[in-house]
């Protein structure tokens, strides 16, 4: 009987937190929004009028039109097209990226925040290295290093947000694991891999969500700032900062080059941020805004 | 005080042992032979191993990087491949340039950021509001470097006000200097716009209207005065991040500053260049957030008193460190 009633519970609370996040408008508007990027951009090769490297050198650089939404770049090129295939590129390295941040800067900070001592010392002396230079010439140089393409720009983005997850992840886990349940946990002789996954874990999840889905949205510009720079993606491929790069040098003239793979990113990146902001709102009361 | 500021100058030596040791490594695994790069394609073999030996690049890598701690402990950074003179001194003549960036966007940010947190919090829920919550929305959702191009697009081609590349006067300053303190301006929005409207509703904002004093005292005068601390730690942050060069804005506008070094040194595998200036990017960073640090203890009295009483200071700066580390960086 008793253990019924605590399922219930349990159950009740998860959906009110679903709930809580259904009636924010501004954050189902936003999830609505990112479901159609990413449904546009997995259905591209059937959605987009045109292919994404199909050349036509007869109309190139035309400014939109019915026949090219977006218009046509130097190559003659469906601008529209690129963007759609581009979206496949940019959400996947803005998706990756984030979860080797995850991955990694979530293990240093549990870690970290568990053990305690000499272990959460060294751990989070190399976290204020890697906090000291600043983002975005972290992943410039690690990108530099590697040297361009699309997984390396994602380990380089990756990197450069590990700091940030390993202090979310520690902040999180120090303020859980005093609490008791932890103690019963443990005096019930559970181990410490099983009190960190099963119990430590589940609880301190709330802000590294909230966080990872803002993430994504630095992760995608913070892509786009690489290959705009010329590291990163190369042009041929249509990611979004690829496609504003190669655009740039005919912005005086064909300006429709540059806007509208611009409003790709910016709908995608408001898309998450308005998700995030809900999250952190639904999961987390004490930092509603 | 001035034994927890001694005491963070300290912890910066490791931090920025570290830093250089990760740049290091990182150029150590960047492929292309910077002495092949240096002599030209057409050098002869003998030559480039020549080079080498001089650059003093077959030795190994342990020997190299103390030789170049060492020599940076002397204010040495080594010689630009390219430009042939000291990195130090290609650093410091490109660091006004980005610091009157940094300064112009950190007070756009500032200005513009009080203000939409002031009209959020006093009419909160209306249109001004609603306003103000959009506009810091767009703001964070905008790539900097896209709103950079959209206003050259604007102002440049069509309007043909302003000049769309180069940093020399200050008509040139407004578009870069809009586009970085846009986004700030938007963060601070973003961030402090709860903290504006919790003081509001403070027992001592009470207790000043029950007074009788006007709005406008209480909001100036006690409102806000509180409500600035978590705007001058985002301010503050973001100033920091913009003298580390607003790598992609100065690209943008082809302005000359540590940023587009930076990038220039990359693609020229100018390794010195790249390994200074991450060195002094980093180094400034840090300093800066230390004087948020400080400034933040100054500024908020009941932080300051607890500096004496250990514990709790610690205890306090550990809070808001957390909380910066989970905020936009």
């Amino acid at each position: 009987m008793s253990e019924q009633v605590q399922l219930d519970k349990k159950k009740s609370m998860k959906e009110e937190k679903i709930r809580a996040f259904m009636k924010n408008k501004l954050a189902v508007a936003g999830a609505v929004l990112l479901l159609t990027m990413i449904v546009l951009a997995a259905l591209s090769p059937i959605i987009a009028p045109y292919g994404f490297d199909e050349q036509n050198y007869e109309i190139a650089r035309q400014t939109p039109s019915l026949q090219h939404l977006a218009g046509t770049d130097e190559l003659g090129r469906d601008i529209f097209s690129r963007i759609l295939y581009g979206g496949r590129v940019s959400l996947t390295i803005g998706i990756i990226s984030v979860g080797i941040g995850l991955i990694f800067g979530g293990s240093l900070g549990v870690i970290a925040a568990y053990y305690g001592g000499v272990t959460e010392t060294v751990i989070m002396r190399v976290i204020d290295v890697l906090m000291a230079i600043p983002s975005i010439i972290l992943s410039i140089s690690i990108c530099a290093a590697l040297g361009s393409g699309i997984v390396n720009t994602m380990i380089a983005v990756g990197i450069s947000s590990i700091p940030t997850y390993a202090r979310v992840f520690r902040s999180s886990v120090i303020s859980e694991k005093s609490k008791e349940y932890i103690e019963a946990a443990r005096a019930v002789g559970a181990g410490n891999a099983r009190i960190i996954l099963k119990h430590i874990l589940p609880n301190s999840i709330a802000p590294v969500i909230v966080q990872a889905s803002l993430g994504v949205a630095q992760a995608i510009t913070t892509a786009a700032s690489l290959s705009f720079i010329g590291l990163g993606i190369q042009p041929p491929n249509p990611e979004w900062g690829a496609l504003l790069s190669s655009g740039r040098q005919y912005i005086r003239d064909f300006p429709h080059m540059v806007v509208y793979p611009g409003i790709a990113i910016m709908l995608t990146v408001l898309a998450l941020n308005l998700i995030g902001d809900g999250l952190r709102d639904a999961l987390d009361p004490r930092l509603k805004r | 005080m001035y034994k927890y500021i001694l005491k963070r100058l300290i912890m910066l030596i490791p931090v920025l042992i570290g830093v250089s040791l990760v740049v290091f490594m990182m150029l150590e695994i960047t492929p292309g032979d910077p002495a092949r790069q240096l002599a030209g394609s057409d050098a002869s073999e003998e030559a480039v191993e020549q080079l080498r030996d001089e650059l003093g690049l077959n030795d190994p890598a342990a020997t190299r990087f103390v030789r170049y701690m060492w020599n940076a402990c002397h204010g040495d950074l080594g010689t630009s491949y390219t430009t042939k003179s000291p990195v130090v001194k290609e650093i410091i003549n490109r660091f006004p340039t980005t610091f009157t960036l940094a300064c112009l966007s950190t007070l756009i940010a500032g200005c513009t950021g009080i203000l939409l947190e002031i009209i959020s919090a006093t009419h909160q829920y209306s249109f001004l509001d609603r306003f103000a919550t959009l506009f810091a929305l767009l703001g964070v959702s905008m790539p900097v470097f896209w709103l950079g191009m959209m206003l050259i697009v604007f102002f440049s081609v069509k309007l043909a006000i302003l000049p769309s590349s180069g940093f020399s006067t200050p008509l040139h300053w407004i578009m870069p200097a809009v586009a970085v303190g846009y986004r700030a301006a938007a963060i601070i929005t973003r961030q402090t716009r709860s903290s504006m409207l919790e003081v509001i509703r403070q027992d001592y904002i009470r207790t000043a209207r029950a007074k009788g004093q006007s709005e406008k005292v209480v909001i100036y005068k006690h409102a806000l005065k509180n409500a600035l601390i978590p705007v001058i730690t985002v301010l503050g942050l973001q100033f920091g991040a913009g003298l580390g060069g607003a790598v992609v804005t100065e690209t943008v506008f082809s302005i000359s500053g540590l940023g587009k070094l930076m990038v220039d040194s990359i693609n020229a595998r100018n390794y010195p260049m790249v390994q200074g200036g991450v060195l002094v990017i980093a180094c400034v960073f840090t300093l800066v957030n230390l004087a948020v640090d400080v400034l933040y203890a100054y500024l908020d009295p009941r932080i300051k008193s607890q500096y004496g009483g250990r514990v709790k200071a610690k205890k306090l700066l550990k809070n808001k460190n957390e909380a910066k580390g989970g905020g936009e960086r």
